[in-house]
């Protein structure tokens, strides 16, 4: 049995976002961190770790600075850590990135009792495609949005969170699961943790690793193997600079005030 | 069922809305998306059928989706489709994708739409666009939105009718372009998926305007009944329980008037979300709350706005304490008036807020209170 969690490193979009002048995004001057999502289905994996004393391993695909993101989550605790990472991958969509990860998971090996678990969507693209999509490669099944996980044996039970409430469900391993920030508190890296994290087995899967893998064809990866394409990206106009009220007194209140009662605001 | 080619553009047309219905009832990004799907079935030439899963019965709720606009419903009726499963959603889908071919399938990015469209998209292989806020066919139309909705120059937007795939130059005019955010919001970027049919896609609740019921067009539309060949042993996921949420949720989608506190409140927590909820109730309005205020556990999930919670646009959003940060602003910059009270002069909020007051929030709101009750008292 081993957990595996599926992570992504992202620009930090927090702070101010820097865009060349062609639109696209000038990722150079950016910070990267681990996708805040993605650092729940870590502690998930950890939690099941604890409880069972199961092997976790930590994947991403991505270039090879991401290396540095997966010393931090093996900090946290995890035992393995695989980089996908080759020329060949560039320039996937979801499609295509799920089929490269669910080839790695493939050459990795899952097991019947395997969980892989997935943060709920990027804070980059935002999508949430990538997990239900290896899923769909893998032909595991999936819940997604899970707020709550229970282990008996291989049956998985997993509150799935929805607008408006949520659905309890249940399925075999091995399976996917894509979590919310609501399903847990992450732990810390500890003193020890980054100490060992360095010793531990950290494997890099590029194109030659996984060519003879089934789900690797030209046809399937990288931008070529994209069923979508950018027409175009752009930033939207800047709206007009607004009016600020000077003085935060009883007056600029009314002003306020005044103003919202002359659009009809006021009932 | 005929050879399944999804490379062969032209065996495919008409433009389909995956229906939700959860528990029977239908969800409002039905409608929204059937209003909107129309104009892009118009644009195409060809006809816009809603795809409604459900029980048996389910078909009776056929007639009130389609007078928002479509030309029919297709009706996939099974006591096992009663509730939502990834898996007997997706294979009753993919069946009748396979069978019928449409060019283009919408889904609502709901929790369930999320789940299911990638899920779908990955087994008919074709492309999948996430969350999109605007789509387009017509390019005349697509270029017009990007005058107003883009920094791009003409020369730049003349030449969207084309794009470079593989290589080669390809006519976008039957391509369906879906737009979205990314990064926040910060970024637009607008996907065709000019190889594979059905193009995909996923559009964010609440974004479209819903258009007036038709009765007419409800009576006449042509209601098709799908053989929905399904078994149990087809599921790999059981359902034990659907649970409605215990207390009332905060609709902010719908609200007019959002007051939201951000993490300007930390000194007095209680008071800060005393105040925004007083001025909401001025406003008749909801409280809504940036991340933090989320995260910190000061409010519940429901009164999220941005890009991880809700998308807002009501007529008026005043945000006390909160800087703004790009995944907040994602949330909100869209209403058609914003107020902003923060101590801090470059606030990135002030940036996109029409009216601003540079300071503490905890002495402005209840003197901003006082002034819209002396001006009710007056009326």
């Amino acid at each position: 049995m081993k957990i595996i969690v599926c992570v992504k490193q992202v620009p930090d979009t927090s702070g101010k976002v820097a865009v060349k002048p062609d639109g696209t995004l000038d990722r150079a001057s950016m910070l990267t961190i681990i996708n805040p999502d993605d650092v729940n289905a870590v502690e998930a994996a950890l939690a099941l770790k604890d409880e069972y004393g199961c092997k976790t391993v930590v994947v991403t695909m991505g270039p090879p600075p991401a290396e540095k993101m997966l010393r931090t989550i093996m900090a946290m605790g995890i035992d393995e850590g695989i980089l996908i990472s080759g020329r060949e991958f560039g320039g996937s969509d979801t499609y295509a990135t799920s089929q490269i990860i669910a080839a790695g998971l493939v050459h990795l090996g899952i097991d019947d009792d395997d969980i892989i678990i997935c943060g709920r969507q990027a804070i980059d693209g935002d999508t949430a495609q990538v997990g239900p999509q290896i899923a769909e490669k893998l032909g595991i099944p999936q819940i997604s949005y899970a707020g709550d996980i229970k282990k008996d044996g291989n049956t998985i039970t997993v509150k799935r969170m929805l607008e408006d409430g949520y659905m309890m469900i249940q399925m075999k391993t091995p399976c996917l699961i894509t979590c919310v920030k609501e399903l847990n508190q992450p732990r810390y890296m500890s003193t020890y943790g980054i100490f060992e994290a360095y010793q531990k087995p950290l494997a890099v899967y590029d194109y030659n690793t996984l060519k003879d893998e089934p789900l690797i064809d030209p046809e399937t990866i990288g931008l070529q193997g994209s069923p979508t394409n950018i027409l175009v990206s752009f930033t939207p106009p800047l709206k007009g600079a607004g009016t600020i009220l000077e003085g935060a007194d009883m007056n600029t209140c009314k002003t306020l005030a005044k103003i919202l009662d002359d659009k009809h605001i006021i009932r | 069922m005929s050879e399944y080619n999804n490379k062969d553009l032209a065996a495919f047309k008409d433009v389909w809305v995956f229906c939700e219905q959860r528990q029977g009832n239908l969800m409002p990004t039905d409608f929204e998306l059937i209003s909107e799907a129309r104009r892009l079935a118009d644009e195409l030439g060809c006809k816009l059928y809603g795809l409604l899963l459900g029980g048996e019965g389910i078909g009776e709720k056929a007639k009130e989706l389609a007078g928002f606009g479509a030309d029919g419903i297709i009706v996939c009726e099974h006591p096992l489709l009663e509730t939502y499963t990834t898996d007997g959603y997706t294979k009753v889908i993919v069946d009748t994708v396979k069978e019928r071919k449409p060019e283009v399938v919408l889904f609502g990015a709901t929790n369930i739409g999320r789940d299911l469209g990638p899920r779908c998209a990955a087994r008919l292989h074709t492309g999948l666009c996430a969350d999109c806020t605007h789509l387009d066919v017509d390019v005349p139309g697509y270029q017009q939105f990007l005058r107003g909705a883009s920094t791009l120059d003409e020369a730049r937007i003349g030449g969207l009718d084309s794009a470079l795939v593989m290589g080669q130059k390809h006519d976008v005019s039957h391509d369906l372009k879906m737009t979205r955010p990314a990064f926040g919001g910060h970024l637009m970027a607008t996907i065709i998926c000019p190889r594979f049919r059905p193009a995909m896609a996923t559009v964010r609740p609440g974004v479209m305007k819903k258009a007036p019921f038709d009765e007419a067009k409800a009576n006449a539309a042509e209601i098709i009944k799908e053989n929905v060949v399904l078994a149990e042993s087809d599921f790999e996921t059981k359902v034990l329980s659907v649970e409605k949420a215990a207390k009332k949720l905060v609709d902010l989608v719908g609200a007019d008037y959002i007051v939201s506190v951000g993490r300007g409140i930390a000194k007095d927590v209680d008071l800060g979300i005393k105040l925004g909820q007083q001025l909401a109730d001025e406003l008749h309005g909801v409280l809504g709350g940036s991340r933090v205020v989320i995260d910190s556990g000061w409010l519940s999930a429901d009164h999220q706005v941005g890009q991880t919670g809700k998308t807002v646009h009501p007529k008026v959003y005043v945000a006390l304490g909160i800087s703004g940060a790009i995944q907040h602003k994602a949330g909100m910059q869209d209403s058609e008036m914003i107020i902003a009270v923060n101590t801090n002069p470059s606030a990135p909020m002030f940036e996109i807020a029409d009216y601003g007051i540079v300071g503490d929030l905890f002495k402005v709101t209840p003197m901003l209170i006082e002034a819209i009750r002396e001006i009710k008292a007056n009326k």
